[in-house]
This record gives C-alpha cells, sequence and structure tokens, in this order.
C-alpha cells in the first residue's frame, strides 16, 4: 500500500482522524511554548545546524576521534557498512556470550535495521524497555513515531492489549495502573536479562563518550544490570566536542516533547569492572546520502519528531502511512535514500507547505528536499506512467499560449454544459469538493475587451 | 513605474474577477499596467510534481512575456514564489530570467513593501478571516509563521486592517495548510480534502462571514469543500476585499 492509500484508509475513521490530529497538534503547542520560553532560540537552531554542518564536512575525522577515545576507554567499537551486517555483529556478541535473550531501550537505528525480527528468526528473543515500544511490540506493529511509538493507540485500546498480555483488570484503561503494570512486567525482565541493547542520541568524538536520552530511566536499568551493554549508532550521531552537547540537550527534548530535557540524559563512557561495552558504528546508506549534495543536510536530524508534529499530513495519516522505520517529513526525505523504488511515493507525501522545516531545531530544509526528491524520482524513472503523459500533455498545453486559449475554453465549455464528463466519481476533485464555477469569459477575454 | 500584470492560469480561466481586482488595484495607486497577452502558466504545476524539466517552454514564455517591465506583479503567493525560486533559461536569456526573479512581487507586498500603501478607502462590512497561503508565508515571507520565534507581522492582515467596516476573525490555528499541495489536491484526496474540512471548520467556529486569502488556488480547494457542505461563507480573494466599496 502507498502512503495515499494507506491515507485513505485511515481517514476512514473521521473522529479517529480528529483524535490523532488534535493529540500530535496539543505536542506541537507544547514545542512552541517551549521554544518562545526561550528569546535566543533561533540562535539555538543556528548553532546546532552549524555544528552538525562541521560534523558533516569532517565525518571520517571526527569518527576516527571517536574510536580511538572510546577504545581507549575500554569500549568495543564495531563498524557496520549497512543494516545486515549490523545485526550480523549484535547476534555474533549473543552468540559469543550464549545469550537468547535481551532487553533493547529504544532505538530507532535498530528499526531502520529490522533487527528484531531478524534476531526472532535467529532464536533470540528481544523485550522492548520503552513502555510505548513495549505496547506496539506486543501488538505486533513497528512504532508510528520515532518519540512516540504508541501516539496511535488510545488509553481504552491499551488497556485491553494489557488485559490480554500482561493480565490486568478487564476494562481497565487508568493510565497509572496499565503503567504500574508494565513497570513490574518489564523489571522481571531487567533483573533477568544479562545483555542490554541501546542507541545512542550524540556521540562525543573528544571523549569517546555517548549520551543516551530517555524519559523512563529504561536504558539505564537496563544496562545497569546487564553484564554487556550494546549501542547501536548511525554514524552521523557525531558531535566534536562535551560543550556542544549544551546546544542540543537544550533543543532535543523543547522540539521533541516540549520539554526543558529529557528526564534522564545518561552519559556512558566506560564499561564498569566486568562488564563488555560494544558501540557499533552503523552507515546503511548515510556515507551515500552525504554524496548528495542535494540531500546531505538530512543527516544532521536529531530524531526529535518535531516535523511529525507539525506536520498536517503526517497528524492526519499516521506514522505507518509512510511504511518506514522514520515517518514523517524527515522520513519522508531520508527513506528514498534506502530505497527509491519502495520510498518513491513518501516525497509526494506532503504539500511542502514548509512548516517542518521552521520547526526543524537543526534547520534541515525538508521541504524544499521534498521537491529535490520529486525531481530525482522522476527523472529516475520511479513516476508511474500515466501522470508522465499527463505531466507531458499539461506542458504541451501550457508551452503554446494558443493551445492554452483553445484548452480553457473548452475546459470551461464543458463544465457550463455538461459538466457530467467532470463532475463524476473519476475524478478525485469531485469527490469531496465541488469544481469552481465556470465564468462566462477569460481574463485575458475581458482584457482584450476593456482595455484594448 | 511600468508593472508587469502576472495572471496564473487558473486565476484567468476561472476567476477573471479577481485579476480584474487586481488591476484595479495597481491602477488606483497609479502603475502602468500591462498585461501581456501570451502568458500561460508559471510552470508549479508540473514542477511540484517532479517535472521541473518540462517546464522549460513555460520559463521562455514567461521570460518573453515579462522581461520588459520594472515589476511583475500576481495575486498568488504559490506561482510567485514558483516564479522566484524556479525562473531559469538557458543562454541569453538568463539575465532576464534574473532580471524577472528579483523584480517579480505577490500583490500584497508590492501594496505595502513597493508602493507603501497607507490609505485604501475600502468598505467591507464582514467578519473577514484570513487564510495564510503557506508558499506565501512561508516562502515569500508575507507574514510571521507561528513556529518562529520572532516577531509577528503580516503584510496582507495591515492592508486589511484599512478597510473601513471589517472584522478580522481570530482562527484557532492562524496558520495550518489548507490541504490544497497542487497536485497533492488529487494524488493525495483524503488527506488534501481533510485538512480543508479542518481549515473550514475554524473559519466556522470562529465566525468567519467571508474567508480571504492571497493564493485563489487554496481558495478554489476551500470553496469547494464549502459549496459541497452548503456552508454559509463565502469565499473571495483578498483583491476583492481590498477593492470593495
Amino acid at each position: 500500500m502507498n502512503h495515499s492509500q494507506a491515507a485513505d484508509k485511515f481517514n476512514k475513521d473521521f473522529d479517529r482522524t480528529s483524535w490523532h490530529d488534535e493529540t500530535l497538534w496539543w505536542v506541537r503547542q507544547k514545542r512552541d511554548r517551549a521554544a518562545f520560553a526561550i528569546p535566543e532560540w533561533e540562535e539555538l537552531r543556528n548553532t546546532a545546524s552549524q555544528i552538525k554542518h562541521n560534523v558533516l564536512s569532517n565525518l571520517d575525522t571526527y569518527l576516527m576521534e571517536f574510536e580511538k577515545n572510546a577504545k581507549a576507554n575500554g569500549v568495543t567499537v564495531h563498524w557496520a557498512a549497512d543494516a545486515h551486517e549490523h545485526n550480523q555483529i549484535v547476534l555474533s556478541i549473543l552468540r559469543e556470550q550464549g545469550i537468547q535473550q535481551i532487553v533493547k531501550s529504544k532505538s530507532m537505528l535498530t528499526e531502520e535495521c529490522h533487527l528484531n525480527p531478524f534476531l526472532a528468526e535467529n532464536g533470540v528473543e528481544v523485550i522492548d524497555t520503552d513502555l510505548g515500544e513495549r505496547i506496539v511490540q506486543l501488538a505486533d506493529e513497528p512504532p508510528s513515531h520515532i518519540v512516540m511509538p504508541c501516539i496511535h493507540w488510545k488509553k481504552e485500546e491499551i488497556g485491553v492489549l494489557f488485559h490480554k498480555h500482561l493480565g490486568t483488570p478487564e476494562g481497565c484503561a487508568d493510565p497509572s495502573t496499565l503503567t504500574l503494570a508494565a513497570r513490574e512486567h518489564l523489571r522481571e525482565k531487567f533483573l533477568t536479562r544479562r545483555v542490554a541493547l541501546t542507541g545512542v542520541n550524540f556521540a562525543v568524538a573528544e571523549t569517546g563518550e555517548f549520551v543516551v536520552c530517555t524519559n523512563e530511566g529504561n536504558a539505564d536499568m537496563g544496562t545497569h544490570l546487564a553484564d554487556v551493554h550494546i549501542a547501536c549508532m548511525g554514524i552521523e550521531k557525531i558531535v566534536p566536542k562535551r560543550k556542544h552537547l549544551g546546544v542540543f540537550l537544550r533543543l532535543l527534548a523543547r522540539s521533541a516533547t516540549g520539554q526543558p530535557i529529557t528526564t534522564y540524559s545518561s552519559h556512558f563512557a566506560k564499561p564498569r569492572e566486568g562488564q563488555q561495552m560494544h558501540i557499533i558504528l552503523v552507515d546503511n546508506g548515510r556515507s551515500r546520502q552525504l554524496g548528495r549534495e542535494e540531500f546531505r543536510n538530512s543527516l544532521k536530524c536529531i530524531r526529535c519528531g518535531a516535523c511529525m508534529n507539525t506536520c498536517p499530513v503526517y497528524r492526519r495519516s499516521g506514522g505507518h502511512s509512510y511504511h518506514n522505520a522514520v515517518a514523517g517529513p524527515i522520513g519522508s526525505i531520508l527513506a528514498p535514500n534506502l530505497d527509491m523504488t519502495k520510498n518513491a511515493d513518501l516525497p509526494f507525501a506532503s504539500t511542502l507547505c514548509g512548516s517542518c522545516s521552521n520547526v526543524c531545531p537543526v534547520k534541515i530544509n525538508i521541504h524544499e528536499q521534498l521537491y529535490s526528491w520529486r525531481q530525482v524520482l522522476t527523472k529516475s524513472g520511479h513516476s508511474p506512467t500515466a501522470k508522465t503523459i499527463g505531466m507531458k500533455a499539461m506542458a504541451a498545453v501550457l508551452s503554446s499560449p494558443s493551445v492554452y486559449r483553445f484548452s480553457g475554453k473548452i475546459g470551461r465549455l464543458t463544465l457550463s454544459n455538461t459538466p457530467f464528463v467532470v463532475n463524476n466519481s473519476l475524478n478525485p476533485w469531485y469527490k469531496q469538493r465541488e469544481m469552481p464555477e465556470p465564468p462566462k469569459e477569460s481574463f485575458g477575454e475581458w482584457y482584450k475587451k476593456n482595455r484594448k | 513605474m511600468k508593472v508587469g500584470l502576472f495572471i496564473p492560469c487558473y486565476v484567468d480561466q476561472f476567476y477573471p474577477k479577481v485579476g480584474i481586482a487586481t488591476l484595479q488595484l495597481l491602477e488606483k495607486f497609479g502603475c502602468e499596467v500591462g498585461y501581456p497577452a501570451n502568458q500561460t502558466c508559471c510552470g508549479q504545476p508540473m514542477a511540484n510534481s517532479g517535472y521541473e524539466h518540462l517546464t522549460h517552454d513555460c520559463n521562455r514564455l514567461f521570460v518573453q512575456n515579462f522581461a520588459d517591465f520594472d515589476y511583475i506583479v500576481g495575486p498568488s503567493g504559490s506561482c510567485v514564489l514558483h516564479i522566484k525560486e524556479h525562473l531559469h533559461t538557458e543562454g541569453e536569456g538568463e539575465a532576464k530570467a534574473t532580471h524577472i526573479r528579483q523584480r517579480v512581487y505577490e500583490l500584497t507586498e508590492f501594496l505595502t513593501d513597493v508602493l507603501k500603501v497607507e490609505n485604501l478607502s475600502a468598505h467591507f462590512p464582514y467578519r473577514v478571516g484570513l487564510h495564510q497561503s503557506c508558499h506565501g508565508q512561508r516562502g515569500l515571507h508575507l507574514s510571521q509563521m507561528s513556529e518562529l520565534v520572532a516577531p509577528a507581522f503580516s503584510k496582507p492582515e495591515k492592508l486589511l486592517r484599512m478597510v473601513d467596516g471589517i472584522e478580522l476573525v481570530q482562527l484557532t490555528r492562524r496558520d495550518e495548510c489548507c490541504g490544497f499541495g497542487g497536485t497533492f489536491c488529487v494524488a493525495e484526496e483524503a488527506v488534501s480534502a481533510r485538512m480543508g474540512v479542518d481549515r473550514i471548520d475554524d473559519h466556522v467556529k470562529n465566525g468567519t462571514q467571508v474567508l480571504t486569502g492571497g493564493d485563489m488556488s487554496c481558495l478554489m480547494h476551500l470553496e469547494g469543500i464549502i459549496r459541497r457542505r452548503e456552508l454559509p461563507i463565502k469565499v473571495m480573494h483578498i483583491a476583492e476585499i481590498l477593492t470593495a466599496n
């Protein structure tokens, strides 16, 4: 199903679409309040964008610096060219330990690499410990949002799900009761799993440390109790110096949820005694994107999700309609890099309104990149033939003033005299909208009579 | 001051009264207005659909039609933005294209920034809801967007406030996209229509009698929904209100 078809299905439930839209708009408003409380907000965005610019221009140097410092801290550093290599590395670490059960805190990279199904196929049980992720995992669904994975679920539905899987009382939809049940359920996992996997929000080249931001402390619960910590990060997550975290941590949570900072911003520098710490540095198309000049700035993304919350299309089509680990506007400029054929529809799932670019804390020109991806996808043959024929015909009409005037007249006459030719179910415009009422004369015709 | 009147194709064909109101406004403030009869389209419908490479002929025509004017003014933020960002031609024409890109204005910004209009002598005693079209607002910066931590301003609103008897409606979401989006309106019909429905609902709830804006394309989409739902809201382009008496 492409985005348009999935969105059509999503919109069949009018009230649910309203609820989804309003829920995310509420988050956008929280972001606004947090941003407007910081007078230097725009300067912060500029600074963050420029720090990332420097990172992307010197990525190789910073990665090597990071590797050197992380190794000196006693961390094992792995390099993965793609998702397959990443998954294999995780599996080999687990096999070495003889482990078949792990806990995992939120990591969109592992979603991108489809790590969970890969490990399941190889006999490893993964428990997602972020509450939202655990909910979608129990429901056997991917997250629909990078920050709020189960934002598309209502509390009553979670009550039903927990009743089935965690034994909460039937009909219970009280968030505190449900959260408590999840805590108890997860506590047993934390206490018994020997390997914990986390994502990485920022990795500091200067010190070799990395930072994981969560609100639930689940990354800490997992890693503090485990003998082995595996951290998976995209190679673009590097910041040069520790002091730069001051810029990004101020922006991240405010942009994401309107909080001044995430509840936990945990720094991991070295394994504690007797513990193993692994970092997997994953490329998976990032170098390719870095080489695409028009699209390289998409790698500045810090995964705050602000562009999704503000996107009027995302709010009314839901994260799953983007059929990619990262949904919304940012997903739509990242996904074609991963697979042009599969994701050719995504850059078109936007009105190019530009709201995304202006909430983006690292100032990625998202809507301009959506426009550019449209050109790239069309030129590389990823456009439907019927559309190409239609566009060529349109271009031919608009290239000739006389043909244009003639066609316009015919069009208006058709609408006036035989409206059924246009006003029917084959015309998507007409499904929920009236066609404009055709005037007797065009402006050009009026002008000729009245001004010359 | 020689002003080239740029009337976008769909305005020419479906909303001649918007073209007439635009012409009247420019003439009222002393512009020497010319309307090149051979203009067609800015090329945006193809370009936004991923076919910018099919817009060469539209670009060539646009340069032929408008290169000789001091200013080029159109009643559509979206079409003006497209010209400003994407009008290029090969060879000698490029200097002319550059001249046009630098001198093309959306109607309301031309009135406030170039003609420095302070007085309109228009009268329109209705509750008016202004739809901020995205390309005008976020692209041409006709008004401040709600996303930025920056001082508020609005060129179209400034003009509307010069109209006698007008009452401007405050919307709950003051600058959300209406969902038109060019070919998006048919390619993503469900989301497009839903966005339009929600925008109109905001106007209904806040008591809009007349819905206006600087982009007839957004208004055409919203009007289509209003008429289908038989809602008591009239849709008018801002030029029609600024010339109302």
